[in-house]
């Protein structure tokens, strides 16, 4: 399994898509949201791997 | 998915610019894209000193730190809002600037003013207690900043205020001008405002940066930055229309970029116009100096007198 954080909610999901299919499964916008691995930087089409834990970070900020 | 530039590991697709990119051509990317900005709309020249208003936010300490490393003397400007609710904001933000020179730029200069401390108030006392402030503390919070950002910057000799303004912030805010058909405001959204009359130039060089590329930049380049917003800006109108904007780059990539940058063009050929790019005068404020619009007192000193 590849564990999924984004802001304070954690979730699991089968490895094997892509960060983007991650994202969107999420109902989250890929234009607003990175992805890390391990604290660094995954490009969209990364492969999920067993294991993973996959930390959702959005770009979108006010003020 | 392979750097366009030398085929390694891309960390990063720009679809806007059709580039990928590893780490270190990103940051390369980057670096040379601020400094094209700069020069573009002549903000400062490399012997300039310039003044950066930073928040502890991804785009101000982004900003910093490529000027830093580009070469530019960039020194940073804190204002303590005191903002608390309850999740010590304006504390943690702080924080965040001192762990930035620290740990990537020990000796950078860092300016901090508190409210509190020199004017005896902070944000949300002022907010709640003064006519300007009533349920929007972003009102007399803008005028604060605005006010201290010159007051250091004209003491100080700098030559330009530089903020973390992107180009999602830009275009969010066009387009609410834009559906409010804001003529004045529209005439005046720019890159750079011109110092005049005791007034700071000011420039930002992040509006050809998307905010995912500025968030990615301080990510690949390990920069701690805070992500909790301001509590007064949850909810705020820019959020909603820079998601909205995303949803139409995400179908029909750089409608963003082209939105902003076409709008400034078409405006500097003279080919769309708009009521009030007539400057207004500005007169000293009898107590503090500095220009405003509003006969004898300024906004600022006003604000202590209710
Ligand atoms: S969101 Fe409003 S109150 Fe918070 S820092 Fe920005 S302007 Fe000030
Ligand atoms: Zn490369
Ligand atoms: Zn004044």
């Amino acid at each position: 399994m590849v564990k999924v954080i984004y802001r304070d909610k954690t979730w699991e999901i089968k490895a094997g898509s892509t960060v983007r299919h991650v994202i969107e499964q999420a109902d989250l916008n890929p234009e607003s949201i990175l992805a890390l691995r391990d604290g660094k930087l995954i490009n969209e089409a990364t492969l999920t791997e067993e294991g993973d834990v996959i930390k959702l970070v959005s770009v979108v900020s006010g003020g | 998915m392979k750097c366009s530039k030398c085929g390694g590991l891309a960390v990063i697709n720009m679809r806007q610019h059709r580039l990928r990119l590893c780490t270190s051509h990103f940051t390369e990317w980057f670096a040379t894209m601020v400094q094209r900005t700069i020069e573009k709309y002549e903000m400062f020249s490399p012997a300039d000193k310039v003044l950066v208003a930073v928040s502890g936010g991804k785009d101000s300490l982004a900003l910093w730190d490529v000027l830093l490393r580009t070469g530019y003397e960039a020194e940073g400007m804190y204002i303590g809002l005191g903002i608390d609710e309850g999740i010590g904001y304006s504390d943690k933000s702080l924080a965040m600037c001192r762990q930035f020179v620290t740990e990537h730029h020990p000796g950078a200069v860092l300016h901090v003013v508190d409210l509190g401390e020199e004017y005896g108030q902070d944000i949300p006392y002022l907010a709640h207690t003064r006519q300007r402030g009533r349920g929007k503390p972003c009102s007399v919070c803008g005028l604060v900043k605005r006010h201290i950002m010159n007051r250091v910057a004209r003491d100080g000799g700098f030559a330009a205020i530089a903020t973390g303004h992107n180009l999602d912030d830009e275009v969010a805010v066009l387009m609410q001008n834009t559906l409010h058909w804001q003529a004045g405001y529209l005439a005046r959204q720019a890159p750079v405002l011109l110092e005049r009359d005791g007034l700071a130039r000011k420039v930002k060089p992040f509006v050809r940066i998307y905010e995912r590329e500025a968030a990615a930049y301080a990510l690949v380049r390990g920069i701690d930055y805070i992500y909790d917003e301001c509590p007064f800006a949850r909810g705020s109108t820019t959020n909603f229309y820079k998601e909205l904007l995303n949803q139409l780059e995400l179908q029909s990539p750089g409608a963003k970029q082209q939105f902003y940058l076409q709008f400034l063009q078409a405006r500097d050929k003279g080919e769309i116009r708009f009521a009030g790019e007539g400057a207004v005068e500005l007169r000293p404020c009898r107590r503090c100096s500095q220009p405003t619009t509003a006969g004898d007192l300024c906004a600022f000193c006003r604000l202590w007198e209710s």
